[in-house]
């Protein structure tokens, strides 16, 4: 598969994540119990839960920064924690901080960021990023001076600076207006057109079943629910997650 | 992988550590008596030193003590490399429970120098080399403390005192070195120490002999308390989630 | 230029950008410096005979402790806004990241003393002998910048941040300053040049090994 190739030649897989009894610990907490998830390429993923059930360690585990205390982890058939500095270059990552410097201006966020992933022409891909997000008009402006929501677009244009095929989003609607949620939707494809894997979290059904192909639960550390978007309905959903529908 | 996600099977052996055993007897038993012919030796079998007096006896303690601490701190030093490199919970155990009783031996260290010095100087304490680099020394290892406490993580204060556990240890030398050639320049009053007869010689290594076994009685029963706190934790976990 | 160069080139380009906007670092770091210089005067009651035996240790006081003002906000700023996240889910080689700071950290320690040091010399009177003393001045920080932005990188995650870095950093750094100190009374007092080299391959010593654990030590220290 073209995008498979991308990521290691010599690798041939269908799965973009496969995670296998996934643990992980704090002291004696368990923010993930022996969480199973198996994501092939370019399906996007949206996943729910209450607070603490796991979904940003999960996503932060991918993103390779917090290490797994257990079990089997691929991003892309490399090896997590061992093969980290090579997912990297494939992943790209929006936490609910934004990753941007405050005193430089939104153009230079890019910038800097386009050197860090080594791109051949950062500034251009920051011209045109910030032209997609609809930041050309504020590009010479500090990051300080912008409002949460267009800081919410720039962080969503320097996760995806490096044109990454997996993309990795913590509640990506926060500061979002309707514009940048359609925004949102448009990022989930890749310079050339094509839809990149992308695993979200949010706390809205409706964001969930809008932009995503399939949608999982996830309670204390597990996956508690797995179906396609398609089978659900935005009532349902929200009775899975007031823990009242079915759980499978 | 840390010591309590090891399958049932290794808790198992975990839990024979943590009991006591019959070389945690043996060991006490030895302990008691190379103590008694420690302090005999020390303060009534030695001969009185000519120029001191009795107050040199005092050195036999201090210099094992010295020798004591700077075994801690190197079995800190090992372990922080272990733990680096293995990530196994009990390495991290044996490099703070070695730096807490290393922090304790290097304070009687700069104590007993201190009341050694007393009625030799006529100070409680002069910057010459040993002691000032005890003193560092002493500083190094209390920050070590503070580190881990101030660290809210636990894991990443395991891997902080790692860090400083290292690089820590490898200063000691060079701060030897830089504290002796300052002092050479600035003389102060110094201890002075001969070649020591044989009584004393053999007086000496009871003593270090009685120290070492202490050091390795009270670490075993440090550790023995960590796995029995760990377990404990363990479980309170387990019976919350 | 090698990616490694290319990421230490524009982290450290981002951080001397954002000091430049913000100012808050260097103004902080100059004014201590030559607060420092002043209270010292106040402190011990400067006379000419006394003067020579001071000064060495009131400028690598002041040195000192403004440098850590420094080398602590670097580390401190970077944490508070959870930047750090981002470089390091970045492929970035950690080591740049360390390389980045520490270049940081040294070129604004350079700068406060460029400006302290005529001061010093002022208030202090002395004739001095600038390349040797600039030697002596660059190893020195160099050497408290070393394990100093280790040790900043440590103290930014832990609770009483401002207080562990100076207690991490100065038992560790006493051979710098012991060094440095001793190097500069001989330098201002002529005193024996075979004895100067001693210090300062002492420095060079210091330098070389801590720069170095430091710098493998950081993966460590970031890594979560």
């Amino acid at each position: 598969m073209a995008v498979a190739s991308r990521l290691a030649p010599s690798i041939a897989t269908d799965l973009a994540f496969e995670i296998e009894g996934l643990v992980r610990r704090y002291g004696y907490r368990r923010a993930l119990d022996g969480l199973d998830l198996v994501v092939p390429w370019n399906q996007r993923v949206a996943i729910l839960g209450p607070n603490g059930a796991g979904k940003t360690t999960l996503l932060r585990i991918l993103a390779t920064l917090v290490r797994p205390t257990r079990g089997q982890v691929r991003v892309g058939g490399l090896e997590l924690p061992s093969q980290a500095s090579a997912v990297r270059r494939y992943v790209g990552f929006l936490a609910h901080q934004t990753f941007l410097y405050d005193e430089l201006t939104a153009r230079e966020n890019l910038i800097f960021y386009g050197h860090l992933y080594g791109l051949p022409d950062p500034s251009g891909r920051a011209d045109a990023l910030l032209a997609q997000v609809g930041l050309a008009d504020r590009a010479g402006h500090r990051v300080r001076t912008l409002s949460r929501g267009l800081q919410q677009r720039l962080a969503l244009a320097r996760a995806v600076v490096h044109d990454p095929p997996l993309l990795l989003l913590d509640e990506p609607e926060t500061g979002l207006d309707l514009a940048g949620i359609a925004l949102l939707g448009s990022l989930f494809y890749d310079a050339t057109g094509h839809l990149r894997t992308v695993l979200f979290t949010t706390h809205d059904p409706e964001l969930a079943l809008a932009l995503a192909d399939r949608v999982i639960v996830l309670a204390r550390g597990r996956k508690v629910f797995d179906r396609p978007a398609s089978e659900l309905t935005p009532a349902v959903l929200a009775a899975v997650l007031r823990g009242e529908g079915e759980i499978r | 992988m840390s010591v309590t996600s090891l399958p049932l099977a290794n808790r198992r052996s975990e839990s024979r550590w943590r009991a006591l055993a019959w070389y945690d007897w043996v060991l006490a038993g030895a302990l008691f008596i190379t103590f008694v012919a420690a302090l005999y030796t020390a303060f009534l079998w030695a001969p009185t030193e000519a120029v001191q007096g009795d107050v040199q006896r005092i050195f036999y303690f201090h210099v094992s003590l010295a020798w004591l601490a700077y075994l801690s701190f190197f079995v800190v030093f090992l372990a922080s490399l272990l733990y680096l490199w293995r990530r196994a919970d009990h390495w991290d155990i044996l490099a703070r429970c070695s730096a807490e009783v290393g922090v304790v031996f290097t304070t009687l260290v700069l104590i007993t120098g201190s009341l050694w010095g007393r009625p030799i100087w006529g100070t409680w304490w002069t910057w010459d080399a040993r002691l000032t680099t005890t003193l560092i020394l002493w500083v190094i290892y209390v920050v070590y403390l503070m580190l881990r406490a101030y660290t809210t993580d636990r894991a990443r204060g395991a891997r902080f005192g790692a860090v400083l556990g290292i690089i820590g240890f490898a200063d000691v030398p060079i701060v030897q070195m830089s504290v002796v050639w300052w002092r050479t320049l600035h003389p102060q009053p110094v201890i002075e120490e001969g070649g020591l007869p044989p009584s004393m010689l053999v007086t000496m290594l009871i003593s270090l002999l009685a120290f070492t076994l202490f050091y390795i009685v009270v670490m075993r029963q440090r550790l023995r308390i960590e796995l029995m706190r760990d377990e404990i934790e363990r479980l309170l976990e387990e019976a919350e989630g | 230029m090698s990616s490694f160069a290319r990421q230490v080139r524009a982290l450290l380009w981002k951080d001397l950008l954002t000091e430049a906007r913000t100012r808050e670092l260097l103004g902080g770091m100059v004014v201590f410096a030559l607060l420092v210089l002043v209270i010292f005067n106040f402190a011990f009651d400067l006379r000419v005979d006394t003067i020579e035996a001071v000064a060495p240790g009131v400028l690598w006081v002041a040195i000192s402790f403004a440098g850590i003002i420094g080398l602590g906000r670097s580390f401190i700023l970077e944490k508070d806004r959870g930047a750090l996240d981002g470089l390091l889910s970045a492929p970035v080689d950690r080591g740049a990241i360390y390389l980045a700071k520490l270049l940081g950290n040294l070129f604004f320690m350079l700068v406060v003393e460029a400006i302290a040091l005529p001061v010093f010399v002022t208030f202090f009177n002395i004739g001095i002998a600038l390349p040797e003393l600039a030697l002596i001045i660059l190893l020195g920080t160099v050497g408290l910048a070393s394990v100093g932005t280790l040790f900043a990188a440590m103290a930014a995650s832990t609770r009483a941040r401002e207080v562990m870095l100076p207690l991490m950093i100065f038992p560790i750094a006493v051979p710098v300053v012991i060094a440095a100190v001793e190097a500069t009374a001989l330098l201002l007092t002529r005193g024996s040049s075979s004895s100067r080299a001693g210090w300062i391959e002492l420095l060079v010593a210091f330098d070389l090994i801590f720069g170095i654990l430091s710098f493998v030590a950081f993966d460590y220290v970031v890594e979560e």
